[in-house]
Formats: structure tokens, sequence, C-alpha cells
């Protein structure tokens, strides 16, 4: 039972900091990037290439894999996504389904439909016994680092010059833009940020959620759950969405596996049914 | 003197801010009544709670004797009370004929026959047609809403809501940013609206609330301050402190 | 005035013109007569989902949950007995819009995003139960043993296709009328109002749920009877009726041809197919690629713009044979 919990809150750690990114990018801009998860996958990709082609140890592979997919974030936001921030949402999610499905044939030709196998240095193998409860010590590892992230961005959210620019213009973009923020830079760290978090995210989670070409539609509804229910206009929200939703998917498919993925689905309705505008959204938001 | 439209002891608040205190609004059937008030004294919260977009956390609204409290939006418009906005709403993608026309349907509760085409409802559509006629529109019947010049899209907004034929029609400031040498238009129109109809004015303009109410509330910081004939009011010395403490009149 | 209306709502030349060329394309090209049907079927299936984008404005990623269940309702019908197949396409799209109608209150309210994650999230459910229960659906090896009756008693399904073409192409240009009607008729005004401003339409007494609930119904139909039309006509149901490509696909469809009026999703099926049937040929793995450039590239190129040039094109086309004077 514990060891569910545990797992559950491994796995929904690692989907707020895949989904992080992407509740800020709605929160701001408006902008549905269902290409969240290539980046994603992109970042389990760097890790397994370093490790398999350059030898490069897992613990360093995670900050590239996390700079890369930044810088490529950065690329794209700048290049191709400011275009369409006016455009109406259909526009978005048209354009986000084309990248997601490049980035799967791509992937699929360069690498292959196989799943990718991440050989973890041996400190991060095995299992302890903790209070008799068996802990995997990967999954140990990962909601740790988690944790870290979590208190360095709501630290960064709360008590930084950026972060305050960031909430002023989450709130307000106009009023934001009237006060002299550069609205356009803060968007753009923040794409690149959260792209970066995201391959952060593939990387550390590529153990346990499994790393194929299909990664970014697989997750697609799982990150558009945590935005939804969670919410954007804090990182409370996605983060409590995330872990119950973490939690929730693996307690359904341990106690009842024949009944798998139905159980996240049947909570989402639920919520749906309940709180039409999310769990953790404050109320009389816009 | 029956009435159109009350509201009995309305309140509703936002957190900490109680927008609508109390308010016990009484309007005549066929009345030309006015609402004023100071920026931020609650008209556009009022004027939601009356016509169901915004729920009260307790009062009543009556339509013509009922309690329409707990109704939804657009069944209080289908009992005969509509609105114009003060920030122009009109339908993107249709034509001015089809706005109008679209309100005449659902007054016939038409809006759900899916079988035979608009056309062919000539009726509805000769009237829809005379109606733009009555508000100068007729040459614009068929131009793209988005495309019309303001002074028209605001003509427009009333329009559609006159077309419901409704027994209580709420006016949210009808001549806001029209150019001067345009207003005529809209008081015109305003003013030759069927005698039957109880019209509720919410405005800025002191011009067009003197010319036109017979009939003026005051809102202050969400409560009636004060009710009565244009006279009254304009002499009340509470309404001049009221405005005199904010800016000068609109 | 009532003149005018009247000529807007007559079928006029070019319209003739486009159904007289689509009858034409099986007589044009024999050989290609599976390859007409499922355009028939995906232009159906994009009929649906434009009545729901282009006359409703509701954004879904997972419209194929109506088409797998019209599909594996069809297919069940036929494997257990019920083999007639209008019998079943009625029942199919029944099913259809039963699930559409029950999960359109889902819909309902929240913002594109909650729409977003709910159709997604429906058709992936709807996957999961198909995979799962493969005792009835015959889960990923398919649906095996569906064998129709004859068309009415009297045209059985060969294997050329000629009697699933003109099966798929009737229902088609039947379901298409209707929804012509639809569209054209108060009802349908009162649906763009309500995609237009809601607000506004509320406040002039339309009861916009109610709305949405009837179009998402009928939508749902539609695509059930997409979806039947394939299982009917191929005699065969995959868990690839279900899958989000599906989805996504006619969603580019739409877009290829354009929406909210009604023959967008006939001309991109038509094109899409088209392009499917070359570009598969070259590249049959990586079609996938080809399709996510083209959504960036229309998007980036404006979604507006690329419908507006293909519809053109198609009116001077359609102009030429139908004799008007090109302006």
């Amino acid at each position: 039972m514990l060891t569910i919990l545990f797992d559950g809150l491994a796995y929904g750690m690692i989907l707020f900091v895949l989904a992080c990114g992407l509740a800020v990018t709605l929160g701001l801009m408006n902008f549905v990037n269902l290409a969240h998860g290539a980046f994603a996958m992109a970042g389990g990709y760097i890790t397994v290439l370093l490790m398999s082609r350059a030898s490069v140890p897992f613990l360093l592979c995670l900050p590239i894999a996390f700079a890369i997919t930044a810088l490529i974030g950065l690329l794209l936001e700048r290049t191709l996504y400011v275009w369409l921030y006016s455009r109406p949402h259909l526009d978005h999610v048209l354009f986000t389904i084309g990248l997601v499905f490049m980035s799967i044939a791509a992937v699929d030709y360069t690498m292959g439909a196989q799943q990718q196998i991440i050989r973890l240095p041996v400190f991060l193998q095995g299992r302890l016994e903790v209070l008799g409860v068996s802990i995997g010590v990967y999954r140990l590892f990962v909601i740790l680092v988690c944790g870290v992230l979590v208190v360095v961005l709501q630290s960064i959210l709360v008590f930084t010059r950026f972060g305050s620019r960031l909430r002023a213009a989450v709130d307000d973009q106009r009023v934001a833009r009237g006060l002299g923020i550069d609205v356009d830079a803060v968007f753009a760290i923040t794409f690149a940020a959260g792209s970066g978090l995201a391959g952060l995210g593939g990387a550390l989670g590529a153990e346990i959620l499994g790393l194929d070409p299909t990664f970014p539609l697989k997750f697609m509804i799982y990150f558009l759950i945590v935005v939804t229910v969670g919410g954007t206009t804090s990182i409370t929200g996605p983060f409590l969405a995330a872990i119950l939703l973490g939690v929730a998917d693996v307690a359904g498919k341990y106690y009842v596996p024949e009944l798998g993925a139905f159980v996240i689905y049947a909570l989402m309705v639920l919520v749906l049914l309940w709180r039409p505008h999310g769990l953790f959204t404050r109320r009389g938001a816009r | 003197m029956s009435l159109a439209l009350e509201t009995v002891a309305l309140c509703k608040s936002f957190g900490a801010l109680a927008a609508t205190r109390e308010v016990s609004l009484r309007v005549a059937r066929g009345a030309r009544h006015a609402l004023i008030g100071p920026n931020g004294a609650g008209k556009t919260t009022l004027i939601n709670l009356l016509t169901g977009v915004l729920r009260p956390d307790a009062g009543r609204v009556l339509l013509g004797g009922t309690d329409i409290t707990e109704l939804a939006p657009h069944t209080r418009a289908r009992r005969g009370m509509t609105r114009t906005f003060q920030i122009n709403q009109l339908f993107a993608g249709l034509t001015p004929l089809e706005s109008v026309a679209l309100a005449i349907f659902e007054r016939h509760r038409f809006g759900r026959h899916w079988w035979r085409p608009l056309a062919s409802h000539t009726a509805v559509m000769d009237e829809a047609a005379a109606l733009l006629q009555r508000f100068g529109l007729a040459n614009a019947a068929h131009t793209p809403v988005a495309t019309l010049p303001y002074g028209r899209q605001r003509l427009l907004e009333i329009a559609v809501a006159i077309a419901g034929q409704p027994h209580v029609l709420l006016l949210d400031e009808p001549a806001a940013g029209v150019p001067e040498d345009e207003r005529h238009e809209i008081l015109s129109i305003v003013k030759g609206l069927p005698g039957d109809v109880a019209v509720l004015l919410i405005e800025h303009d002191m011009d067009l609330v003197f010319s036109f109410a017979r009939r003026i509330s005051v809102l202050v910081d969400g409560s009636l301050l004060v009710e009565g004939a244009p006279d009254e009011v304009a002499g009340d010395p509470r309404v001049r402190a009221a405005y005199l403490g904010e800016a000068p009149l609109g | 005035m009532a003149a005018d209306w009247v000529r807007r709502i007559a079928v006029n030349h070019r319209e003739w013109v486009f159904w007289i060329v689509a009858i034409a394309l099986p007589l044009l090209f024999p050989g290609k007569l599976l390859l007409i049907n499922e355009i028939a079927i995906l232009a159906l299936f994009a009929l649906s989902l434009d009545l729901l984008l282009g006359y409703a404005g509701i954004i879904s990623l997972g419209h194929a949950a109506f088409f797998g269940v019209g599909a594996y309702a069809a297919g069940l019908l036929a494997k257990h007995g019920l083999a007639e197949p209008l019998v079943g396409l009625l029942l199919s799209a029944a099913a259809a819009a039963v699930l559409g109608f029950l999960t359109s209150f889902l819909v309902l309210r929240g913002s594109d995003l909650t729409r977003l994650m709910v159709t997604m999230g429906i058709g992936l459910m709807l996957l999961e139960l198909a995979n799962r229960f493969d005792t009835i659906t015959g889960g990923a090896d398919g649906l095996q043993g569906v064998v129709m009756a004859p068309l009415l008693g009297l045209f059985a399904f060969d294997l050329a296709g000629r009697t699933a073409c003109a099966y798929s192409m009737a229902i088609l240009l039947v379901l298409f009328l209707l929804a012509r009607r639809l569209v054209r008729s108060p009802f349908g005004l009162s649906l763009r109002a309500v995609k237009a401003n809601r607000l506004r339409a509320v406040s002039v007494g339309v009861p916009a749920d109610t709305r949405l609930v009837t179009i998402y119904t009928i939508a749902a139909a539609y695509a059930g009877a997409a979806g039947a039309l394939l299982a009917q006509t191929t005699q065969f149901v995959s868990l690839d009726v279900l899958d989000f490509h599906r989805s996504a696909d006619v969603l580019l469809v739409l877009v290829l041809g354009g929406s909210g009026y009604l023959y967008g999703g006939l001309i991109g099926a038509a094109i899409f197919k088209v392009m499917q049937d070359w570009l598969a040929a070259q590249t049959p793995q990586y079609w996938q690629f080809w399709i996510g450039l083209l959504l960036v590239v229309i998007v980036l190129a404006g979604r507006e713009r690329v419908a507006v040039a293909i519809r053109r094109r198609w009116t001077a086309l359609t102009r030429r044979f139908a004799g008007e004077p090109t302006p």
C-alpha cells in the first residue's frame, strides 16, 4: 500500500516536471502546446544517445538534456511559435499536432520504433527497506530531484524579480506591458525553461514511463489532465493535480489491472462534472 | 400601478466587495426609467443580476409579477426581457438581417426548426427586413456585421434586442462611444420605442437621460440613493454630493 | 428581398456540377472504386466534424470515438446475424448518437482546453475499452467474420467495390442534403449565433446548451454512420477506427477544405486520400511525417488562406463547367 503511494508519488512528480512548462505556457500566452511531449521525448533520447554513444554518465546527462531541449524550445519559440499567439486555439492545436507527428516519424526513422532502455548507474538500482516499506532507490532519487526542483521553481516564482514579472504577465498581460515588463522576453525565457524541464522530465522518466517514438502522443492526455484539473494560475495547482494523477494511475493499475487506464479517465470525468473549471483553480478566476 | 420589473432586496458581493446592496427597484409597465450613478456604483452588476448572468446572494427578481430569480438567462429573454450591451455584442459572421431574424425566430420558438430554410419563413424574414428599415439599416442588410461602421453597429445592437418584442428592455449605455453627430439617431430610436415597452436606461450621458427619462433612480456604492422624477433628482443635494465627490457629470 | 433569399438557398449551378463530377468519378476511374469509397466515407466523417467545428465552434480531438462506435456496432450487428446493411447503418448511427448525447454534457461547459482534454479522453477511453474486451471486438486482431447481406436484397458487395462505392456515395449524398437543410434552417442560424457570440445568443433567448447538445448528438450520429459504412463495405473492423490518428486526420481534412460551408470536408477528403494514396506509395512508413509537415505549413501559411485558395480554384473550375461567366 505504502509502496504504491510511493511509486505514485514518484510518477506524479515526474508528470509535474514534464507538464509544468505547459501550464506556464498556457497561463502566460494562452497557447495550447500539444507538442510539449515532443520536448520530453527529445530529452529522453538525448540521454539515451549520450550514454550509449559517448558514455556520458547518467547524472551529467540530466543537465545536458535540460540545456539542449531548452535551446530547441527557444529556437522554435522565436522562429515558429511566436507567429501563432494571436491565432485561434484551433491553429495552435493543428500546428502542434503537426509537430508531434513530425517528431514521432523523425525519431522512428533515426532511432527505430523499439523501447529505449536507459542503463542506470549501479548506485541508483535496487530497493531499500525503510520501516518495512520496500522502496525503489531510483524512485527515491526521482522524488528528491523533483522535490528540489519544485522548491526551486516556487522560490524563483515568489522571490526573484523575474518571478514577479512572470506572475504579473500571467495575471494581466496588458497591464504588465504597461508597466514596462518585456513580456515577449519573459515568455521566451519561460518557454525555453519549460521545454528544458520537459526534456529533463523525459530523461528522468524514461526509466519509469518508458521511452519510444509514440511518447508525445501517449502522454498528451496526461499533460492535458494536469493543466485542466490543476489550472494555470499557479504552479501548486498543477503540482497537486500531477500527484493526484500519478497516485491514481499507479494505484488503479495495481488494484484493478483489468480496468487499466480507465481509472484516470473516470477521475477526469468526475472532476469535470464536479468542478467544470478545474479542481485547483481559484474561484472567480477568469 | 402594475410593475413590469421589480427587484426585492437584491444583494451581490464579490469577496469583501459588496457590489449590490439591498437594491429594491420598481419599473412600471411602459416606463421610461433611467438608472444613473457614478462609475463603480454597481450598474453593470445590477444588469447582470437582472438578466441572470450573475446569481444574487440574496433577494429576488420579478418580471411581470413572476419570480424569475432562478431562471436561466435565455429563459428570461423568452419571458420578455432583453438587453443591449455597453460594448457591442454582435454576431460576427452573421449579417444584420440574420441577426435580427435570429431574435424573431427565438421569439416564435422556431429556433429548433431544422427543416424549412430561413427564406421560406417569409413572415419572419419580412418582419426582420421591416425592422432594419425602421433602424435605417436596410441597405446594409446583407453586409457582414463586422464591417459595419461603429454607429451602425450600435443601432443594430438595439435592433436585435427590440426584435424579441420585449416587455422590458434594458439599454446599457446605448450611446457609448458614438460620435456627437450620430447621437441624435440613437436618441430618436430610443424615443421612438413602442409605448408599452418598459425601458430601463443605464447611461452616463445626462442629456440623453434627462431628455428621455420620466423617472430616475440613482445608484451609489451598490445601493439605491434616490428615486424620483427628473427635476426632483436633479435638485436633490445627496445626488449632487455623490456626483461632486467624484468627477463632473459625464 | 424575399426573392434575394430564395436565390440564396436554391441549389446553385456550382453545387450541381460538384455532384455530377462526384457521381461521374466512379465511372471515370473504375479501377479506383475502393479509393473512391474511402473518400466518400472520410468525406462523411469530415462533414460530421464540420457540423461541430464549422457551425458550433466546438474543437474535438476525439471525434474518432463516434466513428469507432459506429464501425464496431455495424461490424458486431453483421457478425451476429443482422446483416441487412441499411438497418445496420441506422442502428450504428443511433448507437453513436447515444454516446454523443451522453458525452455532450461534458463538452458543453469549459474552455477550448477542457474540450480538447475531454474529447481526447473519451476517444482514448473507448480505444482502451475495445482493446480490453477483445473477446467481443477481436482486440488487436480486428473483428473477423463480418458478412453483409446484399444491399436492398439486390446488390451483393463485390470485391471490386462497385456496390460499396455506390452505397457510400448514396448515403453521403442523402446525409449531405440533410445537413444542408439543417444549417440553412433557423436551427442552423442559432448554432452560428452561439458560435459567434454565446453571451448575446443567450440574451436573445437561444438555449445555447440545448442547441449544442443537439448538434453534438447529430454530429456523433453522422460520424457513426461513416464508421458503419467503413465496417460494412470493408467487412472488417480494427482498433484503428478508434485511433487518435483518425481524429487528427479528420481535423486536417476539414482544414484543407475549409470549415463552415459543408463542402470543405468533401473537397478535403478527396485531396487527403489522393495525396495519401500517392505518398504512401512513395514512403509508406513515414506518411505521418508528411501529414505533420502539412499541418505545420498550413497553419503557418494561414489556414484561411489555404482553404480560400482551394475553394477559389474549385469555384473557377466548376464555373467553367457550369457555363457561368467568371467575374
